[in-house]
This record gives C-alpha cells, structure tokens and sequence, in this order.
C-alpha cells in the first residue's frame, strides 16, 4: 500500500516537514549557547499545557502554546539573572511541568495512552485544524530564526559584546526562548515533547563534526532534521511506531555515520591550521614591504600624519602606514 | 577641548561594587580626542571594571559616564565605539568562521533581516587585513591560536569603523606574531586618529604609542598624566644602525621565536 495516498499520512508528512526544518533552526542558538537541554525543559512544561486544554475542552494546541511561552519565558529570565540557584529553578520547572501534565491529564479522565501520542507524536492524531497551526507557525519560526540570523548569531556568539553593539539583547533573547516554545508546541504532533529536544540538538551536533561556519551549519542542520523526520515517519509506517522514536533514531543514526567523517575533517583542518599558524608567525616575524612608488617625500609638511614607531616616525598614507629606509617606503 | 568635540570618553567620581564589595572608589577618567589612554595597574585594581563601566557592562553605584558628551543612559550612537573583551578565545558552541565572527562588528551598523552587502564585506575583509589574517577569512575561529583569536576579536571591534576602541588587555597571553600584528594594527588606527582606552599590565611595544596613561591601584587613580618615559636604547650614540624591524627584534628579546 503506498503511504502517500493516505491523507492522514500526507498531512503528517507536511507536519514532518515543517518540525524537520523548525526545530534545528532554533535548535541551532541553543547549541550555539551550550543551552542544548533547553527545549526538554521547554517541552515538560508544555505538557501541562496540553492536559489543561483535555481538562478544559480546548484544543490543546493553544493552551500548550501559552504554557510553553510561559516556561520559555521564565527560563530565560533565571538564565539571565545568573547562575546560583538557576540550576534548581530550572529542575524545578521541568519536572513541575510534567507531573503537572499526569495530574491534570488524570482529572481529566484521559489515559496513558492519550498522554503518549504528545510524548512521542503520532501519525493518526494531526488534524487539518493541526496542520494550518503547524504550517503557519514553522514559517513564522524559520522566518525569524533564519532572518534574524545575524544579531542572533552574535548574541549566542558573544552575548556581552552584542551588549556593547547596542542592539537589544534582552528582546533577541526573549525572542529565542519564545521561538523554541512555538517549536516545541509545533513538533509535539510529530516528535512528541519528551522527544522534539533531540531534533532540535542532534541535526546540528552531525552538522557541526562537518561544516567550519555558521551559515553552513545552520543549513546543513536543517536539510538533516527535514531528512530525518520524513524518513522517521515512513519509518513509523511501515514499522507501527510512534514517529517520534523513528525519527530521533534515524536523526542519531546519522550522527554516528558522520562522525568517522567529522574526524578526517577535523585533522586535516587541524594540521592545515597548524601550518597556517607557522607561516603566520614567519611572515609577521619580517615583514619588509616596499611601499608603492613616491612622488614626494614625507616629512613634517607633507600633510601626512606622523605617527612615532620604535626610534622613527611613520607616516599616514591612505589608511595605511609609511616608514622611512634607505631611499624608499616601508608599509608599516 | 571645544564644545563641539567633548571627549569620547568622560567618567566622573565612578564607583562601582560588585557582589557587595567595592571595585572602584571615585574614579575620574577623560580621555580626548585622539588620544591613546593606557589604563594600568595590578590585577584586581579595577582596570578591567573601569572599561567595563564605560561600555555598559557594569553599573555604576555612584557617578557618571559620557561618552562623545552623551550621557551613558542616553547614548545610542553604539556604532562609534568598538568594544574587545578581555577573552583567550572566541570560539562558541557552534563552529564559526572568521569572517562570521569579524561581520558581527558590523551590527550597530546594520538593520534586522538585511544580509551582509559589499560595503560590509569590505569593511570586514579590510579589518582583518589590519590585523594580519585576510587569509583566514574561511576558517573555523576555533582552529586558530588564542592570538590568533585574540586578533579577530580585534578585527571584529575595527569591522564597525568606530571612532572610540575600547580594549581590554589585548595582549595578555598572545603569541608574538599576535603582539606584532596588535601593534601595527594599533599604530594605523592612532594615525587616522581613533581615540583608544586599553587596559593593559605593562605596554611593552605600545609604549611608544600611548599618550596617557591613569594607573589604578585598588580602585583608586594614583597617576593620571604622561606614561613613563621609554627607555633611550635605540637613541644611544653605541647603538649600531639597524633595520626597523631588527629594532623591534632587539627592543623585545624573546619576541621572535
């Protein structure tokens, strides 16, 4: 039987899609700023915004989408305050969150199993309402996260300095935390909460042992966890799974066949790196440099600004520094 | 000092406490334009926390901070000051490129959703030059060596063309070639006349360089005014003539390796 011709399987897979590409895109930042465990945190807390919406008879989208935020918010503010008690803050929040979920889901009459198909997703449950959610809130995540790459990038990079370059840290980071929220709400029909961590983190840890930059990480991570999920919810298919397993699976199997490449990679760039480092202080060691011809010599009038170096005086010469020796112009 | 050119950096009676403990005691600080101010000083003087007030990265207790004559509460014109933190690496979680890395000086410059364009572009590949790594510009920063790091934390603060570098130790535990390259660097920047505060435990080769020095000890300022007089090595009628770059070789033993 083929799989696409089913509609709930279509639709799962356009669910897939759209987790696939969010999830790294944000997980990204979070690796970026060894926060790698952020989205489990963030997922915990989502699921009492789930057993709210069963308690309550709301679709429990939304309700966890508003849980979600909340616990995003508030980790990064105890991140942001500083470290002391962070820690316990945070535990505190993470398994709040999911005890508060079984309670809740208890008193709403629901089962282990209803609980299941958010922890691990599930091909069946992703209903057209579902799909305009999940297609509608990945483009606003990729959108941003993809768009705002560079203040993001400098943030995760370097948060102090970004500080000193004047743009708005606090919002940027508020913004991650709320980017990782809208993820993990999106990717609970597919992944599931307890699992949406692992797309987020593993696409970009099997990037990172190959690529040397940002950009091409970010997007190497994003074509590995689209790569996973689809894969993973054929997988889930034709092996009766939930898809959240097949997909975490898939996503780690190619982190293992990468790795042996990763290695390769990162010795020969070591050892070209080494090289590099030698020519580099052989160069600097003597660098004589004539400077271009001159039509007139420096001197306290030449409109030049003289700049004192050692035991004579360089001149500056469009941008770039002029030294006096033996009839001609050193670059300095 | 004319009202139309305040001084990039004012700090008046600063003082600052960190975790209940005084840091720094009513400092006063004004460094012109042009100028290059060496701040100097023991560790655990408040050098570092000084630069650190300045840029707003730590609050002050007491006091005030201008910078180009706008209070710190309201400046905004961020793109004028460059900031180098005292760091020995610029590498983070995920791998990135020297030029990733140098373009984020570009960002007090740029707007949200707009790519890199060719101004920028060339704006980090000339910082780069100056501090003698164009040729990396592809390469993974956490392949470099710490001076090597050091310099495209320069290069990162030199991207963003600001009129104000602020550094704090640049050179503390950087390779000899990195010393080198941090010195011409400097010696460009003095000529098209930045104004620079650095933080540094002793000058060596920037000595030359420096204008001003305010050295701290335990909070305090002890000496606001010309830095100590170089030493006559090069002017003495026994010293043979050398190359410049010989000079600097024999003014620095154990530089070149």
């Amino acid at each position: 039987m083929n799989p696409l011709a089913l509609e709930f399987m279509q639709r799962a897979l356009l669910a897939a899609l759209c987790t696939g590409l969010a999830a790294p895109a944000v997980g990204t930042y979070l690796v970026q700023r060894r926060l790698a465990l952020m989205g489990d945190g963030i997922g915990h807390t989502a699921l009492t915004g789930v057993a709210l919406g069963l308690l309550t008879g709301q679709a429990p989208v939304p309700a966890a989408l508003l849980v979600a935020t909340a616990g995003a918010v508030s980790i990064e503010l105890v991140r942001e305050r500083g470290r002391a008690s962070a820690d316990v803050a945070l535990a505190m929040l993470f398994y709040g969150g999911i005890a508060g979920g079984v309670l809740l889901t208890g008193l709403a009459g629901g089962s282990a199993a209803t609980l299941n198909t958010y922890l691990f997703g599930s091909l069946t449950t992703v209903s057209p309402a579902d799909l305009v959610a999940v297609v509608s809130l990945s483009a606003v995540v990729l959108v941003l996260a993809v768009g705002l790459s560079r203040p993001l990038f400098a943030i995760c990079q370097d948060e102090e300095y970004a500080r000193v370059t004047g743009i708005p840290v606090r919002a940027y980071n508020l913004l991650i935390a709320v980017l990782a929220a809208v993820t993990v709400t999106l990717a609970m029909r597919t992944v599931g909460l307890l699992l949406v961590s692992a797309l987020m983190v593993v696409p970009v840890a099997t990037a990172q042992q190959l690529t040397r930059g940002f950009r091409t990480t970010l997007g190497m991570a994003l074509l590995l966890g689209v790569g996973a999920s689809l894969s993973g919810v054929v997988l889930s298919f034709y092996v009766d799974v939930a898809p959240g397993a097949s997909i975490v699976v898939l996503a780690i199997g190619g982190f293992v066949l990468a790795w042996p490449f990763g290695l390769v990679l990162s010795r020969r760039r070591a050892g070209a790196a080494e090289r590099a480092r030698t020519e580099d202080d052989l160069l600097l060691g003597s660098p004589h440099v004539p400077a271009e011809a001159h039509a007139h010599a420096h001197g306290p009038a030449c409109g030049h600004r003289p700049v004192p170096h050692e035991d004579h005086v360089d001149y500056v010469h469009d941008g770039h520094l002029h030294a006096a020796h033996e009839g001609h112009y050193d670059e300095h | 000092m004319t009202p139309t050119h305040p001084p990039p950096v004012l700090v008046r009676d600063a003082t600052v406490a960190l975790g209940g403990r005084p840091v720094l005691r009513g400092v006063d600080l004004t460094v012109g334009p042009g100028e290059v101010c060496a701040l100097l000083g023991a560790n655990g003087s408040g050098k570092s926390t000084l630069v650190r007030a300045v840029v707003r990265l730590v609050p002050l207790a007491h006091g005030a901070v201008e910078l180009f004559g706008t209070p710190l509460r309201r400046f905004r014109d961020w793109h004028r000051v460059g900031y180098v933190p005292q760091r020995t690496g610029a590498a983070s979680g995920v791998p990135a490129t020297v030029a990733e890395v140098v373009a984020s000086g570009r960002l007090a410059r740029s707007r949200p959703f707009r790519a890199l364009g060719s101004a920028e572009r060339a704006a980090v590949d000339s910082a780069l030059a100056l501090v003698g790594l164009d040729d990396r510009a592809g390469d993974s920063v956490a392949h470099l060596s710490g001076g090597q790091q050091q310099r495209v934390l320069i290069a990162r603060a030199l991207a963003g063309e600001p009129d104000l570098l602020v550094l704090d130790e640049p050179t503390a535990g950087v390779d000899a070639a990195s010393q080198d390259a941090f010195a011409r660097a400097l010696r460009t920047l003095v000529g098209l006349g930045r104004t620079i505060l650095l933080v540094a435990h002793e000058l060596g080769p920037l000595e030359p360089l420096v204008d001003h020095a305010v050295v701290l000890r335990d909070g305090r300022v002890v000496h606001d005014g010309t830095p100590p007089p170089a030493h006559a090595h090069h002017a003495s009628p026994a010293h043979d003539h050398v190359h410049p770059h010989a000079a600097a070789e024999s003014a620095t033993p154990g530089w070149l390796r």
